[in-house]
């Protein structure tokens, strides 16, 4: 050991982690001997490996693994350690520290490497026995404790630690749920798609995942028993894991006169509003960030031993970070920027047979950032490129394939990519058809279309993402003989069609968009204006009440329950079933338009009053009003059901035969407020002279003496076509069962934005009458499925808009009259 | 010597603004957009479609673009410039993100 000498520097670290132990074996590398340090630890131990704490929790690794530096490394370097002495204060005056204990250390030298203290949230029984944080060794030791009763757990916080707490749990036999506040897990640190195959993998382990979801209070008389959500539900807990995020420990820098603001503020050289003390680790704030990882901390501490070492180093700049779990079995690694961006700037890479992901974001020819699941293999060296800020421009093309890729040549276009593969090559990787299989068929048995090429070889008929291959083999077989497909993808974002598609939601049982996205192997980490109505679509059709309907991929009208206008106001058009209407309604309607001062008040052609030019701040006072009369959403807007039109029928046409108007509001009242592919516009006529021109409707019910003619697909548009005949049936009854199924096969079959006689001619009509007229039994269940789906949307949106529902979203963030003063810099 | 003013308006919360959505500030001479996207990132663009002045805050948000809502030509959130075969620009103005508030330049967005 050497002896105190009186021209050394005395050097007092204040912490005893990964940062402080870092610099320190700098500082001693740089200038042995050169310094005399006192170390003061708040915890009982050595310097130990914080990052491993989750292998020691999942019994991978124990205590004496995951040592840094043991008790000889500190005798080594002549280190006095002071374990369990906790500095209460520093005397900058003075330039002493006082310890818990009543040690008074003098310093030349002060390094605060505090680090951070797990973030409580402020609930009530928060601090009731059985709640821990995940922090440290001693909170590693409760939990196995608790573990070893076995019992549930729930871990607040569903982030890097988080996950890692609860995997362990899970590992010790707990029944483990994970709560997190977020949409998704690990928000921070994934993307959409990579946190939906995370949440996969964590449920495989048995843990409930529950995202968006708030933990309001915790319950238990004398130790913990349960937590509470905001939804109302409670779950059950013997230990509660806090891990929802870390807060710089800055309490003694504050309390001695240092500029504090979310941590320690230092400059570049880690030095502190005071000269001679200096910060390092996590909490320490530099150029306004704050690291909770160890690769920034590291590096801050190379920079502050050279700088004690007297030696003169370019300072720290900041840290592009990367992640990665250290669940087994799970490999997941982010790095750099990963913001969502479309074709232009990323390059993405999907295997849903082996459930890979991988994500690489180019800006300017750079890498920027990368997200890869699965296979992290290249990680290291996305992350290298990300540092260099290496131009890769070259090899763009090649990227996503990773470093062993490299160096290749130039790339094939994709046929002749496929032409040079061997005949064992896998095409297909859900059926395992080689590229053998598929020449072999499509020789042998004549094959010539993609469709024939499934039929026999199953391949591209799972998941579908090597669709564009197995073209790419029929094309490179039979040369100039291949005429190409007439299908139509649904957009860049894939290779197959929206029939495709939706066939796969429903056989696969894809419930989200992530779901689709890695599934289907999209190309785009979140698909285009293009493709997300339709799928947004496809969900709510398919996954009545459970899908929940994302705003955000739809259209403005139907986001915001008006039509736009090109000004950018809007129209408002309030529901008059079957086109009728009362004295009252009427009125009610002239005071809104009066007061609001609407621009203009027009008839429709669905025989409704239309409200045009308010602007979209007032909207819900003027929703407001209208349902204070009575009235609700006519839902002009929507792809959907929008009117019934009806003639006056027998009540009152000397000619009607059935009542037209009371069929035409059950239909409406029946169908309104679904959602559909396309608009659907309905009229009932009373008799054969048809005055509500019911031939020209996607759905047209004519009335006749013996009962109804339902008929179906016209349409008055950019597109004129007069309706078919679909059948004839007796009772009303039948009439509202028939229009409802016809509805409900065209909302489940039918292709996004394509109108009802679309599907019809896709479909034939001899398809759609097999399925609604003759078959009794599909008609039956066609019709309980739409009253299913009907359930979901019950509610009046203007009504629930007017209640509250996203209500502020009308409203401008900030409205500025009179722009202040600005203050003078 | 003219120095640049910066003056910083504190809009509220991040969380006001929908993903991948925008809201709206007005000011005396213009309207602006101000959009956030799935990542977090907040851009702001004068409410104005080059093409025929359709409200952009009210379009579909993918990536860094904003599709207009009246004939969907897609506007660059960054710069403000319409993306493909169009031709054009809204302007954007500074904006920024500190302890999970949006800040607008008001130096800039009051100006003439």
């Amino acid at each position: 050991m050497t002896s105190p000498d009186k021209c050394r520097r005395k050097l007092v670290v204040v912490g005893n982690g990964m940062a402080a132990g870092r610099m320190l074996e700098e500082l001693f590398a740089r200038a042995p001997g050169a310094h005399d340090v006192t170390i003061f630890g708040a915890e009982p131990r050595v310097n130990y490996d914080r990052i491993m704490l989750s292998p020691v929790l999942a019994g991978e690794k124990t205590y004496e693994d995951i040592v840094i530096h043991g008790d000889a490394w500190y005798a080594e370097n002549g280190i006095d350690l002071r374990r369990g002495e906790r500095v209460v204060a520093v005397d900058r005056e003075a330039r002493t520290v006082t310890s818990s204990a009543g040690t008074v250390a003098p310093y030349d030298e002060l390094v605060l490497a505090t680090g951070s203290d797990p973030f409580v949230i402020p609930v009530p029984g928060a601090s009731l026995p059985g709640v821990v944080t995940f922090r440290d060794l001693d909170d590693v030791e409760k939990m196995l404790e608790a573990a070893n009763k076995g019992g549930s757990a729930v871990v607040i916080g569903g982030g890097l630690l988080g996950l890692e707490a609860a995997a362990g749990l899970a590992l010790k036999g707990m029944k483990v749920t994970v709560v997190h506040l977020m949409p998704t897990l690990m928000e921070r640190q994934l993307d959409l798609s990579a946190a939906y195959l995370l949440r996969r993998a964590i449920e495989k382990r048995g843990i409930t995942v529950e995202t968006g979801a708030n933990t309001v209070a915790i319950f238990g008389a004398g130790k913990v028993e349960a937590i509470k959500l905001e939804d109302g539900r409670t779950l059950p807990a013997d230990l509660v894991v806090m891990a929802v995020g870390i807060r710089p420990n800055a309490a003694l820098a504050k309390a001695a006169g240092l500029e504090v603001r979310r941590g320690i503020v230092v400059d570049d050289h880690l030095a502190t509003s005071d000269p001679s003390i200096y910060s390092v680790g996590e909490c320490v704030e530099h150029r306004g960030a704050c690291y909770g990882l160890v690769a920034p901390l590291y590096e801050m501490a190379k920079v502050l031993a050279a700088r004690l070492a007297g030696e003169e180093v370019a300072g720290y700049a900041g840290s592009i970070t990367s992640t990665k779990l250290k669940v087994t079995g799970v490999d997941l690694f982010s790095a750099g920027d990963f913001s969502e961006g479309d074709e232009t700037d990323e390059v993405v890479l999907r295997d849903p047979s082996r459930g890979i992901y991988k994500r690489v974001i180019l800006r300017d020819g750079h890498i920027v950032g990368a997200v890869l699941y699965g296979d992290v293999a290249d990680g290291s060296w996305y992350f290298d490129l990300i540092k260099k800020h290496a131009d890769v421009s070259e090899m763009r093309e090649t990227l996503i394939y990773g470093q062993a890729f490299q160096g290749g040549g130039a790339a094939l276009d994709p046929i002749s990519a496929v032409a040079a593969l061997s005949d064992d090559a896998e095409i297909c990787g859900c059926n395992g058809v080689s590229k053998g299989t598929i020449v072999g068929a499509i020789k042998a048995k004549g094959l010539t279309t993609l469709d024939e090429v499934r039929a026999v070889t199953k391949a591209s008929a799972s998941c579908g993402q090597c669709t564009g291959k197995v073209e790419a083999v029929l094309a490179a077989t039979l040369g100039a003989a291949y005429s190409g497909s007439s299908r139509k993808p649904m957009c860049k974002c894939t290779d197959l069609t929206h029939e495709e598609v939706r066939g796969f939601i429903a056989s696969k049982e894809l419930k989200s968009f992530p779901a689709i996205l890695q599934e289907l192997g999209w190309k785009t980490s979140c698909g285009c204006p293009t493709c997300r109505p339709a799928l947004n679509y496809y969900l709510i059709a398919a996954w009545p009440g459970e899908y929940r309907d994302d705003l955000q991929s739809r259209f403005v009208n139907e986001r915001l329950h008006a039509n736009i206008q090109k000004d950018g106001t809007f129209s408002v058009v309030p529901r008059m079933w079957g086109g009728l209407t009362t004295p009252a309604e009427l009125r009610a309607i002239a005071d809104i338009a009066e007061k609001y001062q609407v621009p203009l008040v027009k008839m429709t052609g669905g025989q409704r009053v239309d409200l045009i030019g308010i602007p979209k701040a007032s909207l819900p006072n003027v929703w407001a009003e209208l349902l204070a009369a009575g009235m609700v959403s006519g839902q002009a807007y929507a792809k959907g059901l929008r009117t019934v039109k009806t003639c006056v029928g027998k009540s009152w046409c000397r000619f009607g035969t059935q009542d037209s108007m009371g069929l035409g509001v059950k239909l409406e009242k029946l169908m309104c407020g679904s959602w559909t592919p396309a608009k659907v516009k309905l009229a009932v006529s009373g008799c054969p002279r048809n005055c509500s021109e019911a031939t020209v409707k996607d759905i047209g019910v004519i009335c006749v003496d013996s009962g109804y003619d339902i008929h179906i697909a016209g349409a008055a548009g950019l597109h004129v076509r007069a309706t078919d005949l679909l059948g004839h049936v007796d009772t009303e009854e039948e009439a509202l069962e028939v229009c409802a199924a016809v509805l409900q096969a065209y909302r489940e079959q039918a292709v996004y934005l394509d109108r009802l006689y679309k599907w019809s001619e896709k479909v034939g009509l001899d398809a759609v009458r097999a399925q609604i007229i003759d078959d009794l039994a599909n008609r039956k269940a066609l019709y309980q499925r739409f009253l299913v789906s009907q359930r979901a949307v019950r509610k009046d949106p203007w009504a629930e808009r007017v209640a509250g529902r996203e209500l502020h979203e009308f409203m401008p963030l900030a409205k500025l009259d009179i722009i202040p003063a600005p203050v003078e810099a | 010597m003219e120095h640049k003013r910066e003056y910083w308006f504190d809009l509220g919360l991040l969380t006001a603004i929908p993903v991948r959505g925008a809201r709206t500030v007005q000011v005396p001479r213009r309207d602006i957009a101000v959009f956030r996207t799935a990542n977090n990132e907040v851009f702001a663009l004068e409410n104005k479609c080059p093409h025929k002045g359709g409200p952009l805050s009210e379009g579909i948000v993918h990536g860094r673009k904003v599709a207009c809502p009246l004939h969907n030509w897609v506007i660059d959130l960054e710069s403000g410039h319409a993306t493909g075969a169009d031709h054009g620009c809204a302007r954007s103005f500074p904006v920024k993100i500190e302890n999970g508030r949006v800040f607008i330049d008001m130096g800039v967005a009051a100006a003439a």
